[in-house]
């Protein structure tokens, strides 16, 4: 019997299926049909001619999953050369599968989620909404062509080296460079927040704390903004942000958080604290 | 609202959400969002305004692990629909954007209960070896998710702009929409805190008060920051480098301490 291999064109539909991966998100199996569906081009590569095989792939791949979605096209790739060593023979059981597959949802997603959702997105989308806040279509431009370049990357590369390294790209996740790589990138990220803190955030408190003419006959106005902003600009905005952070931290919907501090700029407004 | 219009609206929505579940393209995000329904309703300019603005108040909004991020989707095309279509300010926009995220997802989550459903007959196909029906069932819960943002789009659009809409939005007082309008001011630090919150680390804050100081006292821009923090980041790598080579060479027992310089640096973009 001739050795089954997966062709590049397998790996690059499943490199577009990837991109559906959520799709049937559920809270029994979370995104289980999604990854299944990724595999098929693999599996019609592999299996084709044994249905017994075929159905126990489909039903293994069915399984829970869920793991940041970009880093998931990796976790293909690595499957994907597991089952072509199991459809040629190898001792690969279905359990080392399910093994291999389930651990590597933790370690993908704590390198995935800290660099995709905790960095690279708010930092270009914070970009491109500055610069939407002037009407320029460019502002979403920037986001969606420098966000998506990089997600369609990450999905390709994943499937490939995925497939190619196989389970020797597992043992590097553990190392040190993914390690660099996600302290990197929460480095940048967080010297963006601080940066977005101080200039994105509008604060403004005329409350007149003290008023009155002085020796030159010139009206002096004190304003709590003003003694504020002598002190530290910002850093009322500073501490806006420390005191959503304690309460996110206990388990405050952020939703609720939003409608509090809609509360708080109404009644500011009403009594004249905020402007 | 003309027929073509609505029509576009609903598949404008309907992309947002599937965005919204698939959490790829980012279609569902409100810069991107907010525009393509403001194109659709012949007022681009306010819709990308309104979508920079929502941007940044959900820039924390994500879905990590088994949590559920407010539903940016509905938020974002129904609120640009009640901005453009029922004249209303950018304040307005944000603060009914709130409730309309809650909206959302409540419906998401009643979605992704629903497909549970299409999880269990995509199990009976495996039995089967029928793929195109898992693929089916697959492509079923993502076009519901279309369906949860489109419909009430659409339906709000059909009734947006009449006039007891319109009176109703109208009824508000002053105090609540310049309140409302305070608040979107600094309403941001929630998406900010989410951020910070998320990467979760304590060691690096240093680099979060650096960031806040030169913005305080400088005019750099955002693209200067990124390469800031671009620069800081390759600073604080090459120090866990050392860090990591003298440990192993404390281990060993000697030898060069500064190795390890072999990581290759370009995996770091």
């Amino acid at each position: 019997m001739a050795e089954k291999k997966v062709t590049k064109d397998d790996l690059f539909w499943t490199f577009v299926r990837s991109n559906f991966l959520l799709g049937s998100f559920n809270f029994e199996r979370m995104q289980s049909m999604g990854f299944c569906c990724a595999m098929m081009p693999i599996f019609k590569r592999l299996y084709a001619d044994d249905p017994n095989e075929m159905k126990a792939a489909l039903k293994r791949h069915l399984e829970f999953f869920n793991t940041q979605p970009f880093v998931a096209a990796a976790i293909m790739g690595i499957i994907g050369a597991m089952e072509e060593k199991r459809a040629n023979g190898a001792d690969i059981s279905a359990a080392t599968l399910s093994g291999v597959k389930v651990g590597l949802i933790g370690p993908l997603a704590g390198v995935g989620d800290p660099i995709f959702w905790g960095t690279l997105r708010p930092v270009l989308a914070a970009l491109g909404a500055g610069i939407a806040l002037t009407g320029s279509i460019i502002g979403p431009f920037v986001f969606f062509i420098a966000f998506n370049a990089i997600r369609l990357a990450t999905h390709w590369y994943g499937v490939k080296y995925g497939y190619e390294k196989g389970t020797e790209l597992v043992e590097n996740i553990g190392g040190h460079q993914m390690h660099f790589l996600t302290e990197g990138s929460s480095v940048l990220g967080l010297l963006v927040m601080g940066a977005l803190v101080a200039k994105w955030t509008t604060v403004n408190m005329p409350l007149v704390i003290s008023e009155y003419d002085n020796s030159l006959g010139e009206h002096v106005v004190t304003t709590l903004q003003g003694i504020l902003d002598s002190l530290m600009p910002g850093l009322v905005a500073l501490l806006m942000t420390f005191a959503c952070m304690w309460l996110l931290k206990r388990g405050m919907n952020p939703l609720v958080i939003i409608l509090g501090l809609f509360a708080l700029g109404i009644v500011g407004y009403a009594i004249g604290l905020f402007a | 609202m003309s027929d073509f219009q609505l029509i576009l609206l609903f598949i404008v929505a309907a992309i947002a959400g599937m965005a919204s579940v698939l959490d790829e393209a980012q279609f569902h995000r409100p810069v991107i969002a907010c525009t393509l329904t403001g194109i659709v309703l012949g007022d681009p300019t306010t819709g990308i305004i309104l979508g920079g603005t929502l941007e940044m108040m959900a820039l924390g909004w994500m879905n990590v692990g088994a949590a559920m991020a407010p539903d940016a989707a509905l938020a974002s095309t129904v609120s640009t629909v009640l901005v453009i279509v029922g004249h209303q300010s950018i304040g307005a926009g944000i603060a009914l954007a709130v409730p309309l995220a809650a909206a959302g997802q409540v419906l998401t989550i009643f979605v992704r209960t629903i497909t549970v459903f299409f999880q269990h007959l995509a199990d009976k196909y495996a039995d089967e070896g029928n793929m195109r029906g898992i693929e089916m069932c697959h492509i079923g819960g993502l076009l519901l998710q279309a369906l949860r943002v489109a419909i009430p789009t659409v339906a709000i659009a059909m009734v947006a702009g009449t006039d007891v809409v319109n009176n109703a939005l109208n009824s508000i007082p002053e105090v609540i929409t310049r309140g409302l309008q305070v608040a979107g001011g600094f309403i941001v630090v929630v998406g900010y805190a989410m951020v910070i919150n998320m990467m979760n680390a304590q060691k690096l804050m240093v680099y979060f008060f650096l960031g806040f100081l030169i913005a305080v006292f400088t005019d750099v821009n955002l693209i200067g920051f990124g390469a800031i923090g671009a620069i800081c980041a390759y600073f604080h790598i090459k120090g866990m480098q050392t860090d990591i080579a003298i440990e192993e060479a404390a281990k060993t027992g000697g030898g060069s301490a500064v190795e390890g310089d072999d990581i290759d640096d370009s995996d770091l973009m």
